[in-house]
């Protein structure tokens, strides 16, 4: 075995030494970067099947102004560093356009290196504030909104619609979920028509978090606010349930979809998570849908309908700007509306995709069902 | 100041101190007889822990319930991490037993590497929805509040364990002949003890502790995946230096000390630092006691 | 035939231990069971053949013990030991090294140079460490800690002092010492291992300071746009800035190495060396211990200082992921597998520790199994690391020289 693999290994360095990049001009190289594998694959490979599926799609159909596109599919696992690697990868081997990347951190590492390069990023997912609205990067766009927005809408959800008044926030020290729950606070003190009662971050992957919980009873809350991934969530719902404590929860994008329900069991009855706006009853979304379940057998994960999109409307530009020019590209993205699986899209002057948003899902009987 | 607030933090500090004392008792034996940091011992414990779930989720499907399954589930963990933790011993680090001084060291977090990968390829690197073997007790119900009925199972357990450890250490053969080997390895060998045995029996035993830790830990918190070795094995190491490392007794003490100092200082101050806590706890201990709470301070020979 | 018997039995032994693990499968939300008892037959398989070889290299090397160690070193280690020799090869990799980008790179193609950047950052990490631990004996498994300080002093300098990176460049590696020397005193009595989960605390209470106190570090959000080393003021495009950034830490190597080369042998590198082997008695000959011990730390840390600047040059961006456990365990593994104390060992070692993986990706799902593995069996097999550190001999031979001929082949 040891054998085998120094042999296949040498051979790999070779390919990858020797590899002349491929002569451009006759293909259009869109990169699909995000968590292939690690922890955080889960959501990163849909948008990998997404963009397959459309680009199958569209080579069928002979490509897009005569060229074929060519995907160069690279794995970050949502870490920064290997981040500014793989995109530096997909830069030297000349890619025109990129989907991706999954997290907002490996995001902000590489956008940097496309942004020298002249290269423009579609994000699924990469839901953090400042990657469009502080206006540094305008070659990254997204298909998802921001998380600021789902913070505001979980305030006003808390405050309005559960009239909670004492308020915890928790988060689990991540670019996400702190970026969340920081949004989220800033938005009930604004609103004033609650208190934040405890704020606080916890330790991702730690054993125990029946502190936090015993002090969260302690400080009289009647409302939890959780920003972060489902594993961290579904671990402090089951400490609560065990010690009987029952208040509301409220979370990000980050728990609405099977891995959270799936770990989480009957823990997850009855918790609210944001996320975006139920797009299913869409003619394109169905077809996708469908199309994916004949493909792989399963209902596909969480930022499908997202990278679809993105992917879609990358192509769409590069079709109607007649090319990968940047300037072009960028105009094309601005100004020409496509439709897509999560409805009919342009880019604003930032980059956020207009007329994508969050409503509340809430669980009933183990599947999320909208809040109306 | 709010007294009910602190019995509640003590004694979600003794729960979790307690499962830390079990993982800790691990590596102290071991450093108590071979002065080697069994790195690999966090993934002992995720073993136990994975192995507990698969038995658990075969036989929930199959019909069983209760505390059969968790009996059953127990027990072939226990199995499974003993056989785990001799494999070990002998593959990684038995043959390193004259090598210098940091070479079963690095030997150990390749251990551990691999067998945190083997898992993530054998099974999932997803979590894993751990069902919750321990029933809810009625008679809990007044003083839930401070003790839930999976925490009273992990106060008892791990007393009982700790109980079998004790009088086996003290009364057995095997215990003797454990004890003999701490003092001194070469000195055991002369007058006859079969040093290999009981270094395998040490191991063994560790990582039977370990199993128990990890089912009991995971049917509390409801969920596993392969990384959860890794932390646990980290605080533990930590709990067991703070006693003095292989001192048993230490163990337990460091174990529930740094279980109370990170409750209190999360409920108390942030549990964004609980980390912090724990290790500056550990600092300051070994600064005006450099060979942890109970440890002697070994005179070095010239 | 023994043997067989042997290994036929380890095989049924390894399949009983997978047996749970590697056959059955839970899936919770469909609420089936998996069984794959193919896999079984492949572990049983592969277990008996590995076992096979393991005892037949056991054996060799149970044999390759009994005859005396000098009589057949390794080819490295006579390279390292043949001074004309290792100069020519030293010169063959400097010329190598120099002119590497250029046969790398073609265009706007600089992954490589990217990966040899990190690779070589890593060779500095090595080295620094394998002052503190190789040669002083102390154990470091937070020495991590000490290139994020490198990092981060750059990133925040350069953020709101606008300072460039030639100016910090110095700044991190004089921070990093500080730091070395901030941790190193309260720390001074500990030995051995207590030192080792001391330092592994110090490490891990420097990643969560790092997360939590986002004002001043961003958090875990990590600082962005950070500069770029400057040259001139000279636009440089991707690609030129890569290649900037590899002659930099290329240099940063070269220093290192000439650096530690001549500490090794001088008196303070005699010192540690002496407090390494046996404390009690080098203080009883005089060594002062807490300026030693301290000086080992300060130098190990300035080094990583110096080189967490050019890792938050080089890569823009740093966030306290970068900085794990993992990160410094690897760093004492360069040091372990290359053979502590020995420049050229941990120079191999660290470029087979970073460049392994990153081109390993095609089998990314096995690559850190294998990696795992690769670590457990280098120890066994070459416990004392890929070269061994020779140290300066000063022969007696004197009139009773042939008596004492075994001596030579001792530590």
């Amino acid at each position: 075995m040891q054998k085998t693999t120094l042999v296949k290994f040498l051979a790999a360095l070779l390919v990858t030494a020797l590899a002349v990049p491929a002569l451009a001009a006759d293909t259009i190289k869109l990169g699909v970067a995000g968590a292939h594998s690690g922890d955080l694959a889960a959501y990163g490979l849909p948008t990998k099947d997404a963009a397959e599926m459309v680009v199958a799609e569209i080579n069928a159909k002979g490509g897009i102004n005569g060229k074929k596109v060519e995907l160069m599919i690279v794995d970050d696992q949502c870490k920064p560093e290997i981040a500014t690697n793989v995109a530096t990868k997909l830069v030297s081997e000349g890619v025109n356009i990129v989907i991706g990347h999954i997290c907002s951190g490996a995001t902000k590492a590489a956008i940097g290196i496309y942004k020298g390069a002249k290269i423009i990023a579609i994000s699924p997912s990469a839901t953090n504030p400042p990657l469009t609205k502080s206006g540094e990067y305008a070659n990254f766009y997204r298909t998802i909104a921001a998380d600021d927005d789902q913070a505001l809408l979980a305030a006003a959800f808390a405050t309005d619609t559960l009239k909670a008044k004492k308020i915890a926030i928790l988060h689990d020290k991540g670019d996400y979920g702190k970026g969340f729950a920081d949004f989220a606070k800033a938005a009930i003190e604004q609103g004033g028509k609650a208190k934040v009662v405890m704020y606080e971050g916890i330790q991702p992957g730690a054993m125990d978090y029946s502190a936090v919980i015993q002090k969260l009873r302690n400080e009289g809350a009647d409302l939890l606010i959780f920003g972060g991934y489902h594993p961290e969530a579904s671990k402090l719902l089951s400490l609560m349930n065990k010690k009987k404590i029952k208040v509301p929860f409220i979370g990000p994008d980050g728990l609405k979809g099977d891995g959270f329900l799936k770990i989480a069991g009957k823990d997850a009855e009855g918790v609210y998570a944001t996320g975006p706006k139920d797009v299913s009853k869409l003619p394109l979304n169905t077809k996708a849908h469908a199309d994916y379940k004949a493909k792989y057998g399963k209902e596909p994960g969480t930022f499908f309908d997202q990278a679809m999109a993105a992917t879609v409307a990358a192509l769409n530009a590069v079709k109607v700007a007649g090319g990968t020019d940047y300037d072009a590209l960028t105009r094309a993205l601005k100004t020409s509306l496509v439709d897509t699986t999560i409805g009919k899209i342009k880019f604003d002057a930032k980059g956020d995709a207009e007329g994508v948003g969050f409503s509340v899902y809430q669980v009933k009987n183990g599947a999320f069902v909208e809040v109306k | 100041m709010d007294f009910q607030y602190l019995f509640e933090l003590l004694c979600g500090g003794i729960v979790k101190g307690s499962i830390y004392a079990l993982i800790a008792l691990g590596y102290t034996m071991v450093y108590g007889i071979i002065q080697l940091i069994n790195f690999a011992h966090g993934e002992v414990y995720m073993i136990g822990a994975f192995v507990a779930f698969i038995v658990a989720g075969v036989m929930t499907l199959s019909g069983y319930s209760g505390l059969t399954v968790l009996l059953l589930a127990a027990v072939v963990a226990v199995i499974y991490s003993a056989a785990y933790g001799y494999t070990l011993e002998k593959i990684a680090y038995r043959p390193l037993r004259n090598a210098p001084r940091l070479s079963p060291l690095i030997s150990a977090i390749g251990a551990s590497i691999f067998l945190m990968n083997y898992v993530q390829l054998a099974q999932t690197p997803d979590f894993l929805p751990f069902p919750e073997l321990v029933p809810e007790f009625e008679f809990m119900a007044p003083i839930e509040r401070y003790l839930s009925s999976a925490d009273l199972v992990i106060l008892i357990v791990t007393t009982l364990t700790m109980a079998a450890l004790t009088v086996l250490i003290k009364y057995t053969r095997i215990g003797k002949a454990m004890r003999a080997t701490q003092q001194d390895l070469v000195m055991a060998r002369l007058v006859g003890i079969n040093v290999d045995r009981v270094i395998s029996a040490t191991f063994i035993i560790g990582s039977v502790l370990a199993a128990i830790a990890g089912v009991l830990i995971a049917s509390r918190t409801g969920q596993i995946n392969a990384a959860i070795g890794f932390v646990a094995g980290i605080k533990a190491f930590t709990a067991a230096v703070l006693g003095g490392i292989g001192n048993v007794p230490g163990a337990v003490l460091g174990g529930l000390v740094l279980g109370i100092a990170e409750t209190l200082g999360a409920g108390y101050i942030s549990s964004a630092y609980e980390d912090v806590f724990a290790f500056a706890l550990l600092v300051l201990i070994l600064i005006l006691r450099p060979a942890g709470l109970l440890g002697k301070a070994v005179k070095q020979k010239v | 035939m023994a043997h067989l018997k042997r290994s036929f039995g380890i095989g049924l032994w390894f399949m009983f231990l997978t047996l749970p693990l590697v056959v059955v499968r839970v899936n919770t939300l469909s609420q089936e069971v998996q069984w794959r008892w193919s896999n079984l037959l492949w572990v049983g398989v592969g277990a008996f053949a590995i076992a096979w070889f393991w005892q037949f290299s056991i054996n060799r090397r149970a044999a390759g013990r009994a005859s005396t160690v000098a009589d057949k070193p390794s080819l490295a280690q006579r390279l390292a030991d043949d001074p004309v020799l290792s100069r020519r090869v030293l010169l063959g990799a400097a010329a190598v090294a120099i002119v590497f980008p250029w046969l790398v790179s073609t265009g706007q193609n600089f992954y490589h140079v990217n990966v040899m950047v990190s690779a070589l950052i890593f060779v500095v990490l090595g080295l620094g460490l394998n002052i503190t631990v190789g040669l002083a004996g102390l154990l470091d498994l937070g020495y991590i800690a000490f290139f994020a300080v490198g990092a981060y002093t750059y990133a925040l300098l350069s953020k709101n002092f606008d300072l460039g990176f030639w100016t910090c460049l110095p700044l991190g590696g004089l921070m990093g010492m500080l730091f070395g020397v901030i941790l190193g005193f309260p720390i001074l009595r500990l030995r051995g291992d207590y030192l080792a989960i001391v330092t592994l605390g110090f490490g891990a209470i420097t990643k969560i300071v790092l997360e939590n106190w986002d004002t001043l570090f961003g958090g875990a959000a990590g600082l962005a746009n950070i500069p770029r080393p400057e040259l001139f003021g000279l636009l440089l495009d991707g690609r030129q800035k890569s290649v900037y950034s590899y002659y930099i830490v290329l240099a940063l190597v070269a220093l290192t190495i000439f650096v530690t080369n001549r500490l090794k042998n001088s008196r303070i590198g005699h010192a540690w060396m002496a407090l390494r082997e046996d404390e009690i008695a080098s203080v009883a000959m005089g060594v002062d211990m807490a300026r030693t011990k301290l000086s080992a730390y300060a130098l190990g840390a300035f080094w990583a200082g110096l080189v967490g600047v050019v890792f938050a040059a080089h890569n823009n961006f740093i966030n306290p992921d970068s900085f794990t456990f993992m990160d410094s365990a690897m760093v004492l593994a360069m040091v372990v597998l290359g053979g502590m104390g020995s420049i050229l060992g941990v120079i191999i070692a660290a470029l087979a520790l970073k460049l392994l993986p990153e081109y390993l990706r095609a089998f990314a799902e096995y690559r850190m199994l294998v990696f795992g593995a690769v670590m457990v069996l280098m120890m066994i097999f070459r416990p004392q690391g890929l070269i061994s550190d020779t140290r300066r001999k000063y022969d007696y031979d004197g009139a009773d020289g042939a008596n004492g001929e075994g001596d030579h082949g001792g530590k």
